[in-house]
C-alpha cells in the first residue's frame, strides 16, 4: 500500500529532521534509496523548485515527492505525514513551554542533534555534488580522467560560491535569483 | 468557528508569503499575527520560534501549531498548521504537474542541469551556516565529522544517526565533555 508507506516515510522525516528545511534532505535521499520512487537527480530538481516557490522548504519537498510518487493523493498524504509529528509534539509540550525550554535533558539532546543534522545535510550535499559537477558515468565508460569533471558546471559553482558568500549586496539576495540565473546559464551554455 | 477560519486564512497567508522558510518567516509572522491580529506578543513569537527550532519538524509548521493551540486549543493547532501548508500543496502540485510534462524538452533539461549546480552551492552555504551554530567544541566536531563520513560511505538510515546523537548529546553533557 503505497499511501501508507508514504505516510510512514514522511512521518519519520518529520519526527527525526531537526533544524529546518534542508534537514529533511537526508531523509529524502534515504527514501529514494530504499524505495526507488524517484531518482537522485529528480530530488535535486525538487530542492530547486522548493526553494523557488512560496512555503516552507520542508513542506514543499514533501508535497513534491508525494506528488511525484503517487499523484495528488500522494502529495496530500506526504505533507500530512511530515506535519503530523510536529502537531503531536507541539501540542504535548505547549502547556509546559518554559519547562521544556529549560529542561537540561532537552538541551543536552539538542546539543548532540545539531551537529548530527549538519553532518547528514553535508552528506546529502555530496550526492548532489556528484550529480551536478561530475560525469561519473561518462568517466566509467571512457576511463579518461578529464571526462570525470564537468568543467562548465564547476566554473558556474565557483562563480556562485563567490557571489553568494562574499559579494556585498548580491550575497543577501534570495536564493531564487541564483536559481533563475543558473537555469539561464544552463540553457545558454548547453549544460 | 469564525476564529478557526481566520486562523486558517492567516496561516495560509503566512505560507504564501514565506519564501524559503526559516528566518524569512519572522517579519511576516510579526505582521500577520502580532500587529494585525494581536494573537501573540513579539516575545511569545520569539519563544515559539526558538522552541520550533529545537523540536523536530519544519519550523514554520511548529510555530503555526503553537499559535493555533494558544488561540483555540488542539483543533486550533491543527487548523493553523493545515493553513500554513495549504499554499504549498496547491502551488507545488501545480508546478510538479506542469514540470513533469516538460521534463523531456532539451532546454528544460539544460536549465535543471544549471540549477543543480546552484543547489549544490545553496546546500554548502546552509551547511556552513548551521556549522557555526552547531559545532561549538571538540565533542560536537567529532560527532559531526563521524556522522558525515559514516553516512557518505555506509547505507544507514539518518534516523539511526539522529537517535544515537541524541544519546551522545546527553552522555557528553553528563561526563563534562561539553564546551571543551
Amino acid at each position: 500500500m503505497i499511501y501508507l508507506r508514504l505516510f510512514y516515510e514522511f512521518f519519520k522525516a518529520g519526527l527525526f529532521a531537526v533544524g529546518g528545511g534542508m534537514a529533511t534532505l537526508p531523509f529524502l535521499y534515504d527514501i529514494s534509496d530504499s524505495t526507488g520512487w524517484f531518482t537522485h537527480s529528480q530530488l535535486a530538481d525538487m530542492v530547486a523548485v522548493s526553494e523557488s516557490t512560496p512555503g516552507p522548504i520542508g513542506v514543499n519537498m514533501a508535497t513534491y515527492v508525494g506528488f511525484t510518487t503517487a499523484g495528488i493523493p500522494g502529495a496530500v498524504i506526504a505533507t500530512l505525514g511530515i506535519i503530523a509529528p510536529s502537531i503531536i509534539i507541539i501540542l504535548l509540550i505547549a502547556k509546559a513551554l518554559k519547562a521544556f525550554r529549560q529542561n537540561k535533558y532537552v538541551d543536552a539532546t539538542f546539543y548532540g542533534l545539531r551537529p548530527c543534522s549538519v553532518g547528514l545535510i553535508a552528506a546529502a550535499g555530496v550526492l548532489v555534488l556528484k550529480l551536478a559537477l561530475f560525469n561519473t558515468e561518462l568517466y566509467q565508460s571512457t576511463g579518461v580522467l578529464t571526462d570525470l569533471f564537468n568543467f562548465k558546471a564547476i566554473a558556474l559553482a565557483a562563480v556562485l560560491l563567490v557571489l553568494t558568500r562574499y559579494v556585498k549586496k548580491i550575497k543577501d539576495l534570495h536564493p531564487i535569483f541564483f536559481i533563475a540565473a543558473s537555469a539561464v546559464v544552463g540553457i545558454v551554455f548547453a549544460f | 468557528m469564525r476564529e478557526l477560519i481566520d486562523l486558517f486564512i492567516a496561516f495560509a497567508k503566512v505560507g504564501v508569503m514565506t519564501f524559503g522558510g526559516g528566518y524569512a518567516m519572522i517579519p511576516i509572522l510579526e505582521r500577520e499575527i502580532v500587529d494585525k491580529r494581536n494573537w501573540a506578543s513579539s516575545e511569545e513569537l520569539m519563544d515559539y520560534y526558538a522552541v520550533g527550532q529545537c523540536t523536530p519538524g519544519v519550523i514554520a509548521v511548529n510555530t503555526a501549531t503553537f499559535i493555533g493551540q494558544k488561540r483555540r486549543g488542539i483543533l486550533g493547532g491543527i487548523i493553523a498548521t493545515l493553513g500554513v501548508v495549504f499554499p504549498s500543496l496547491v502551488i507545488i502540485t501545480l508546478i510538479a504537474g506542469i514540470l513533469t510534462s516538460f521534463a523531456d524538452i532539451p532546454a528544460v533539461k539544460q536549465a535543471f542541469a544549471g540549477i543543480r549546480v546552484c543547489v549544490c552551492v545553496l546546500i554548502f552555504n546552509a551547511v556552513t551556516k548551521l556549522w557555526k551554530k552547531s559545532v561549538t567544541d571538540k565533542a560536537t566536531l567529532a560527532l559531526c565529522l563521524l556522522v558525515f563520513i559514516l553516512s557518505v560511505f555506509l547505507d544507514i538510515s539518518p534516523a539511526v544517526f539522529v537517535i544515537l546523537c541524541a544519546a551522545a548529546g546527553i552522555l557528553f553533557t553528563k561526563v563534562g565533555l561539553r564546551g571543551k
